[in-house]
């Protein structure tokens, strides 16, 4: 996982990778943690692009970072996930806490 | 019901085994040629009933987690997951959206939730002391996709 900092506009950049399940997701979310205390960004984006599997624990993952930043004031971007991720994050109403970002197929090739 | 093709396997409740499951799921899967939807439900119905027994049934001590494939006509892939772990008190409460019984570790309370949108049928049975074993089918060809 890479973690980069923005301190033009405070944004967390998370660039996961692999698979996100319980096993994964625990040590996830003890380095998301540090970096999110230590830059208090505005905005923390979770990049999906190297996802290939996620279930409810990458949800439960986000839902704690929400409660965290909510009281700073921060938001989530949930940045380029697959199709399948992308269903596991509607079913569980993260558009709700957090906006979903797809970079345009034109883009992304670039 | 005939059963065309059966896979079991018995692992420690170990949470890096929620990977092994997953490839087990898909390697079964292989012949039966799902689609990537039906493959990533799968995928992710497995991962949730094993994540479950681990983090929930063997909360207070820890023990084995069963898995039985098998391959029904009509395209219909059963899945059962056992645990011999500490049981659901309540199984109308536990299967609540957003209900968990571990929010202190950021579980989402959504597990039972994908597994009902992903599966055709999901029946749970579970004895307080004994264990949980949940039964889950999906026809393949059965369009999950408005559920989501």
């Amino acid at each position: 996982m890479q973690i980069q900092y923005n301190t033009e506009n405070a944004c967390l950049t998370v660039r996961l990778d692999g698979e996100i399940d319980h096993h994964s997701s625990n040590a996830l979310r003890a380095e998301v943690d540090a970096a999110i205390y230590a830059h208090l960004p505005q905005e923390l984006v979770f990049d999906f692009r190297n996802v290939s599997f996620m279930d409810s624990s990458g949800i439960g993952l986000i839902m704690g970072r929400y409660k965290i930043l909510q009281p700073l004031g921060g938001q989530i971007v949930l940045q380029d996930p697959a199709p399948h991720i992308g269903r596991v994050l509607r079913l569980a109403g993260m558009e709700r806490l957090a906006a979903i970002r797809n970079t345009p197929v034109k883009e992304a090739v670039q | 019901m005939k059963i065309l093709n059966e896979f079991r396997c018995v692992f420690p409740a170990d949470s890096a085994n929620e990977a092994l499951a997953r490839a087990a799921v898909s390697a079964f899967l292989i012949p039966a040629d799902p689609t990537a939807q039906e493959l990533a439900d799968l995928r992710t119905v497995i991962s949730e009933a094993v994540t479950n027994a681990i983090v929930h049934g063997y909360r207070e001590n820890t023990g084995e987690v069963g898995i039985v494939l098998r391959m029904l006509p009509e395209r219909t892939l059963y899945i059962r997951v056992t645990d011999k772990g500490c049981g659901i008190t309540d199984i109308p409460k536990a299967m609540e959206p957003l209900y968990t019984s571990a929010p202190e570790e950021d579980r989402a309370g959504l597990g039972f939730a994908i597994m009902q949108t992903f599966t055709d049928s999901l029946h749970v049975r579970s004895a307080p002391g004994k264990g949980t074993v949940l039964t889950m089918r999906r026809r393949l060809g059965n369009d999950h996709a408005e559920e989501a």
